[in-house]
């Protein structure tokens, strides 16, 4: 029996013709994401990283409900021009709380993985406000909207509660004061500010919109953008030890 | 409709899928009323009060299509020719077309906005929002019913058989196109996880999994049932489209709802892990969306316009089997330089660069089926728009292992580059296979001759020369911008800020959207003119299928 006559068991048997894809399709997927849960070399030894505060998480919602990774990236490669132009590369271990991935795609802006204390607070209210008032060749549209727009404190620690369930190691402290912290990150003479700072290390506190009143959807964004890329201490870092 | 004097022996009564379904539709209804009712954010109430809406809606037709019908269900065969189920097939040819404007009107105005920002207008209509609109429209709404379509059609005619189900099928394309629609409007109100090709939230993504499935056992249902010994090559595909579209799709979108009254999960993956299933699944859409289901197309299309057997049986084997094996490997050239292990973006090279192979030995059985009847290309306007497709095929699949080879990649990642083979594929060769399929299918469908074969021509000039103008300015763009981002000056300083860049851009946005507008008033075109083939269009002499059963 030749080769082409012994294919006809696939042309002749509609269940074997679909086990036999199912067969064929399932091995290069297997090989290339199944080890990378168990290799240790997959995401890198590294101190800091910690989970978002709620009020950087509710400004990674806002991110990701806008769609700004379809035009800036979170992923620095390690090539010569973007370590100068955005800094050092970007670990596996900076995004390993985030669900989902923001690395992007498409540079129609710049990166933004280290954007974080790049720019004051002030000009990225200007700039999400009305980005050609303040980069005349800009092509991003204006985000006013956000400025307007209250974070909702109540449901906060529901979110906190979900990630904790996908593998965000939230502690229950963390999620107990969720409602807290989050009001606290954006106004600087809140009592909560201390606690804040110790459940969430390197955490900045300030009132980003520069208005009075809850945190706005333009706080928790430039919130989650001011602590882009901050967290790792480079100075400290090994970087033979982590040699892949 | 006149009806019961046809068998006044049978009583009437509902089939089991009749009563079934309107039971299932009518709990669904309450269950989304309560839903839109308890809902913690507005999309949501908005999106349940929708399904609650499209659930009357279906129990009203279901129970009006009962009441309509004879006593006895369509026969399977009618004077020992099958008796085709036709219905569906429409809806979704017609549809398709409809979807395929709207997406590429929403891609104009996306392309409009990158080259004049005044054009955005937030929050719903930013381009954030609208880019997902864009990408789903055409690929999704526009291929997913051109490809469900086709396959019903293929299906039956190649399995001489009628489909599986009488409900069924249509429960497919309706059920379809209602996850469209929730995923579409979810963009514009800012529901999405933020996945790029699978941006739809958890409900969608399980009313999706329910009616795949659903698809699936009708397409088997189907094959099974078949009259001829051997299932088509064109099937083959098919199932592997189905089939691994199921897979990707299960094993990308795992994700825990905040609330089950809300839009927001958050996806089971994390970090590295989620950015390589997410790889893995977007380049399989690619693969086995955009490639293996309309290859299938190919398959059936191009030897039936050109009335000429397909070139190579064994060919069209090892094709086939090359191809979904080795597609699935090539995500990571998606991730190059990236935080991802270098040894699985040094697989995903590999066998991205392999893959070319494969797709040049089918671009060959498609083009060398014309064998012997290469002249008709110039009469038929509609073969070669087939024919121009594999060959857009053959062109992007050589310009895809290139690109994934990883110092390539390392320019053309991020830029327009990646934009530009992508349209290459997705106008070139997805496009105009489903133009041609269309052209192919309106008229045997309604049995009619097709209006006019000369807007045909006027079509494919003007698109074609739409997709030149796209595909070489984001060649020229994004080469470009990627030259300016690694310049250095001769004192060694980065030479170019990135919104130089960004400013360098602005000539090539304009002419890619002057591109995207020719294509769009081609599609135009070819709307009207399958609107007068179904509405004018004499009645061809000889039937090529059998007549639908007297009611």
């Amino acid at each position: 029996m030749s080769f082409w006559t012994r294919h006809h068991v696939f042309e002749k048997n509609s269940i074997i013709l679909v086990v036999g894809i199912l067969l064929v399709i399932a091995i290069g997927g297997l090989v290339e994401i199944l080890p990378l849960f168990y290799l240790k070399s997959t995401i890198e030894v590294v101190d800091g990283v910690r989970p978002y505060t709620p009020l950087e998480l509710a400004g990674r919602n806002v991110y990701v409900r806008e769609g700004c990774y379809l035009c800036h990236s979170q992923m620095i490669r390690p090539l010569r021009d973007e370590v100068e132009r955005y800094g050092h590369f970007s670990l596996a271990a900076e995004s390993m709380y985030d669900h989902p991935f923001q690395w992007g795609s498409k540079r129609t802006g710049p990166d933004l993985a280290r954007v974080g204390g790049k720019y004051s607070d002030d000009w990225h209210v200007t700039h999400l406000t009305n980005p050609r008032a303040i980069v005349p060749q800009s092509v991003m549209p204006a985000y006013a909207f956000l400025a307007s727009t209250e974070v909702d404190p109540e449901t906060i620690a529901d979110h906190l509660k979900t990630l904790r369930a996908v593998g965000v190691p939230y502690t229950d402290d963390q999620v107990a004061n969720a409602a807290a912290d989050l009001s606290a990150q954006a106004s600087p003479d809140d009592s909560g500010t201390d606690a804040l700072a110790k459940r969430y290390p390197k955490a900045v506190v300030r009132n980003f919109d520069g208005k009075a009143g809850l945190p706005t959807e333009m706080d928790a964004l430039i919130a989650y953008l001011q602590m882009l890329g901050t967290l790792v201490d480079f100075k400290l870092y090994n970087e033979k030890a982590n040699l892949r | 409709m006149s009806q019961p004097l046809i068998q006044p022996s049978r009583a009437k009564s509902m089939t089991i899928g009749e009563s079934g379904l309107a039971l299932v539709f009518t709990v669904t209804a309450f269950l989304c009323v309560i839903a839109s009712a308890k809902a913690v954010d507005r999309p949501f109430a908005f999106h349940a009060a929708l399904a609650a809406a499209a659930s009357v809606a279906s129990v009203f037709v279901i129970l009006n299509r009962y009441f309509d019908r004879p006593a006895t269900l369509p026969p399977q065969e009618i004077n020992g020719r099958p008796n085709y189920n036709l219905g569906p097939i429409k809806f979704g040819a017609a549809i398709a077309m409809f979807w395929g404007i709207a997406g590429f009107l929403v891609g104009l105005i996306i392309a409009a906005q990158l080259a004049w920002p005044e054009l955005n207008f937030e929050p719903w209509l930013s381009f954030g929002r609208l880019r997902p609109l864009h990408t789903s429209a055409v690929i999704f709404a526009f291929g997913g019913n051109v490809l469900i379509a086709t396959s019903f059609y293929v299906v039956q005619k190649t399995c001489r058989v009628r489909l599986a189900g009488e409900l069924a099928p249509w429960f497919v394309v309706l059920g379809y196109n209602f996850f469209i629609l929730v995923a579409g409007s979810g963009y514009l109100l800012g529901v999405t996880q933020s996945k790029e090709y699978a941006e739809p939230e958890w409900y969608a993504d399980l009313w999706l999994t329910i009616v795949w499935v659903v698809y699936l056992l009708v397409f088997l249902g189907t094959v099974i049932r078949r009259k001829e010994p051997h299932i088509f090559v064109a099937n083959w595909f098919y199932l592997a489209f189905i089939v691994t579209i199921a897979v990707l799709h299960l094993v990308n979108n795992p994700a825990l709802p905040v609330s089950v009254f809300g839009s927001k999960s958050y996806i089971a993956w994390g970090g590295v892990q989620d950015a390589m299933f997410q790889w893995w699944y977007g380049h399989n859409a690619v693969g086995f969306f955009l490639t293996a289901g309309f290859l299938a197309i190919m398959y059936y299309f191009i030897p039936k316009r050109a009335e000429r057997p397909i070139y190579s049986y064994r060919l069209s084997i090892i094709h086939f089997w090359s191809l979904i094996f080795l597609y699935i490997w090539a995500g990571p050239h998606h991730l190059h330089y990236t935080a991802l292990p270098d040894w699985t973006q040094t697989l995903g090279m590999t066998f991205s660069v392999m893959l070319w192979m494969p797709s040049w030995g089918g671009m060959i059985n498609g083009l060398m089926t014309l064998s012997g009847a290469w002249d008709k290309l110039r009469t038929d306007p509609v073969l070669r728009m087939l024919v121009v497709s594999v060959a857009f095929y053959g062109m992007s699949t050589f310009e895809g292992p290139m690109m994934s080879i990883k110092v390539v990649n390392s320019l053309s990642h991020y830029t327009d580059w990646t934009i530009g083979h992508v349209h290459s594929g997705a106008l070139g060769w997805v496009g105009f296979v489903s133009f041609g399929a269309l052209y192919c299918l309106v008229p045997w469908l309604w049995d009619r001759r097709l209006y006019s074969l000369k807007l045909v021509n006027w079509h494919f000039w003007v698109s074609t020369l739409g997709i030149v103008l796209y595909i070489s300015a984001m060649w020229v763009s994004g080469i470009l911008q990627g030259l300016m981002w690694r310049a250095y000056t001769s004192l060694g300083f980065l030479e170019y800020s990135f919104i130089e860049t960004v400013e360098a851009m602005h000539p090539f946005y304009v002419i890619r959207a002057a591109g995207g507008a020719l294509f769009l008033i081609g599609s135009l075109i070819m709307a009207y003119n399958l609107w007068m083939t179904v509405r004018a269009g004499e009645v061809e002499v000889s039937s090529p299928v059998a007549l639908q059963p007297a009611q």
